[in-house]
């Protein structure tokens, strides 16, 4: 009976919804391979983690200590590695966010074991797991398998539905850690004020060089706050010093997979392409009617960004009355 | 202190890929190999770091004869020494970081520099590996990094937002864009790099913990619905996503 693992991440006490994610997919997983799900979670208080019982977790651990409040890659890893040494799991999960892609690798260095990031489907054949997951930002994909003892997958966040919880409650086992390893430590979080993160985002509303100046991406701005929605940009704005790289969409920003993409002014150079072609609904407006943008984009307004974004604008705050 | 710096050898992002006859790597017939992107903010930091400290940088790249160029592009930028580890075969992440480890070891670097994810297989975690297998301390995905004696400051990247990490030497770095701007080779970098001796060594053989069984290509997306060619289009585009496409 295979054991398995779900890493839990929390940021000020609250669970990720990357975690509720990658817990229910461990499950079903579980299920297939006739294996056990008990979730690790690291941290001072943390709430609801006997929800978790309601995505097929049986019981969590909760390694705690109130110096786990802020993520120390250090301290959670030598936790997690311990723990999974002391328990004997051989399939770990974790979501692959910010903090499940610096973990997951540390934790399957030092167990010795394969890893699968960034996994965007996984399918059990026979007594093996195939996760799939894009490389070259998604211009291919590869089939993976794990041939270690133990194995690790990070899931990406955002592609795996969690579903809604069943009534189910887990066990919550509060296990005491005296001495966390703080060699690396966050000693303070700048948050971006108001903004929504390009990689979390449901809505994504990009611009691209065709907006011609970096004031015009108020238009951007205006749209995206209305709709609730992240602001995007090309990797020749970001070079241009326009906007800020976070916001880089493509093959040397972020890989993104929202509801709905709206590329303004953006040609569609095949490295912003490859970025963003696994959004749901891609919305292209571009003058030039041979844009690569239009063959990927669900919708489009062969037409200057100009003329077409403040009637956009007017129309969206018209529904969102 | 010596600082290391791993590199690899990838394709250009604006590469066209193609599936190989294998049906479990890339054809690389007509693609363009360059530095990986986020190795040149490595490399830049090491230089600065350097040229700061006066210590000396080693560039370490494990591959094939063709990784030569990129390490060449090190050397030129101004790193003093460059090592390939021959390997033509494919390798998965940990191996890679098993052999990047040994090799870092025998350096005696206790500052290590990688990009925060290579722009091929783009697992981005080679660099926290590494650092496992070293005992090195590791902030990943960093957007600026100080020294001061052996302490490090970084700020990483996260989710809306950024951490500001703090750790010591010995210390692995991956860097993200942002982190600096990679200065171009000079003309005399590029004459004194072509002199230079690229050391080949053999690093140990490691079974793959990771197997590619497929390689193949995203579904391919039907393009769409023009809709209009002004702003009069407007109002059937957001009809169109709200009742066809729902999502606003």
């Amino acid at each position: 009976m295979a054991k398995f693992l779900v890493f839990i991440e929390q940021r000020n006490g609250q669970i990720k919804k990357s975690s509720y994610e990658a817990a229910k997919v461990a499950a079903e997983t579980a299920t297939k391979l006739g294996g056990t799900v008990e979730a690790i979670a690291v941290g001072g208080d943390i709430t609801n983690l006997d929800l978790l019982g309601g995505y097929g977790v049986s019981k969590v651990n909760h390694l705690k200590n109130d110096l786990y409040t802020e993520y120390s890659p250090s301290a959670y890893s030598e936790a997690i590695v311990n723990f999974v040494a002391e328990n004997g799991f051989e399939i770990l999960f974790f979501g692959a966010s910010a903090m499940g892609k610096d973990l997951a690798p540390r934790v399957s260095a030092k167990l010795d074991a394969g890893l699968a990031v960034d996994c965007v489907a996984l399918c059990v054949e026979g007594t093996d797991i195939i996760a799939t997951r894009p490389v070259y930002a998604g211009k291919a994909l590869v089939d993976l398998k794990i041939n270690s003892a133990k194995k690790v997958f990070a899931l990406r966040p955002n592609v795996f539905s969690a579903g809604a919880p069943s009534e189910a409650k887990a066990e919550v086992s509060v296990v005491a850690v005296a001495a966390p390893n703080l060699n690396v430590k966050v000693v303070e979080i700048k948050k971006s004020e108001g903004k929504i993160d390009v990689a979390e985002a449901d809505i994504i509303v990009s611009g691209g060089r065709g907006m011609k100046a970096p004031e015009h991406f108020a238009m951007i701005e205006e749209l995206s706050q209305l709709l609730g929605a992240a602001v995007g940009a090309s990797r020749a704005v970001v070079d241009a010093g326009w906007r800020p790289h976070a916001e880089q969409v493509g093959q040397t920003g972020k890989v993104v997979s929202p509801t709905l993409y709206f590329a303004l002014g953006i040609s569609g150079a095949i490295q912003h392409l490859a970025g963003m072609r696994s959004s749901k609904y891609i919305v292209a407006i571009n003058k030039d009617k041979d844009a690569p943008i239009f063959q990927i984009a669900d919708y489009g307004i062969v037409g200057d960004v100009f003329e077409v974004m403040p009637k956009l604008i007017e129309e969206v705050k018209k529904i969102k009355a | 202190m010596k600082i290391a710096v791993c590199v690899s050898h990838v394709p250009d992002t604006a590469a066209k890929i193609n599936i190989g006859a294998d049906g479990k790597s890339i054809d690389p017939a007509g693609v363009t190999f360059v530095v990986n992107p986020y190795d040149e903010f490595a490399i830049e930091e090491a230089l600065k770091t350097k040229e700061k400290l006066g210590c000396e940088t080693v560039a370490i790249s494990l591959g094939g004869d063709a990784n030569k160029e990129t390490l060449r592009k090190a050397l030129a930028m101004g790193i003093d020494n460059a090592v390939l580890l021959k390997d033509d075969s494919y390798r998965d992440s940990l191996s890679v970081a098993k052999a990047l480890a040994e090799e870092i070891k025998a350096q005696g670097a206790e500052l290590v520099f990688f990009g925060k994810q290579s722009v091929d297989y783009d697992n981005s975690v080679v660099g926290q590996m590494t650092s496992e297998l070293l005992g090195f301390n590791c902030v990943s995905v960093a957007v600026t990094f100080a020294l001061d004696g052996t302490k490090v400051t970084c700020e990483r990247e996260i989710e809306g937002g950024k951490e500001v990490v703090e750790t010591s030497l010995p210390a692995v770095v991956t860097a993200q864009k942002g982190l600096n701007e990679p200065r171009y080779a000079s003309l005399k970098g590029i004459m004194a790099a072509k002199k230079k001796e690229i050391a080949e060594k053999q690093p140990a053989a490691s079974s793959n913990y990771v197997e590619v069984t497929a390689m193949k290509r995203p579904a391919a997306k039907q393009a769409g619905k023009i809709v209009g060619t002004d702003s009069s289009a407007v109002p059937e585009l957001v009809r169109l996503l709200r009742e066809e496409a729902k999502v606003i």
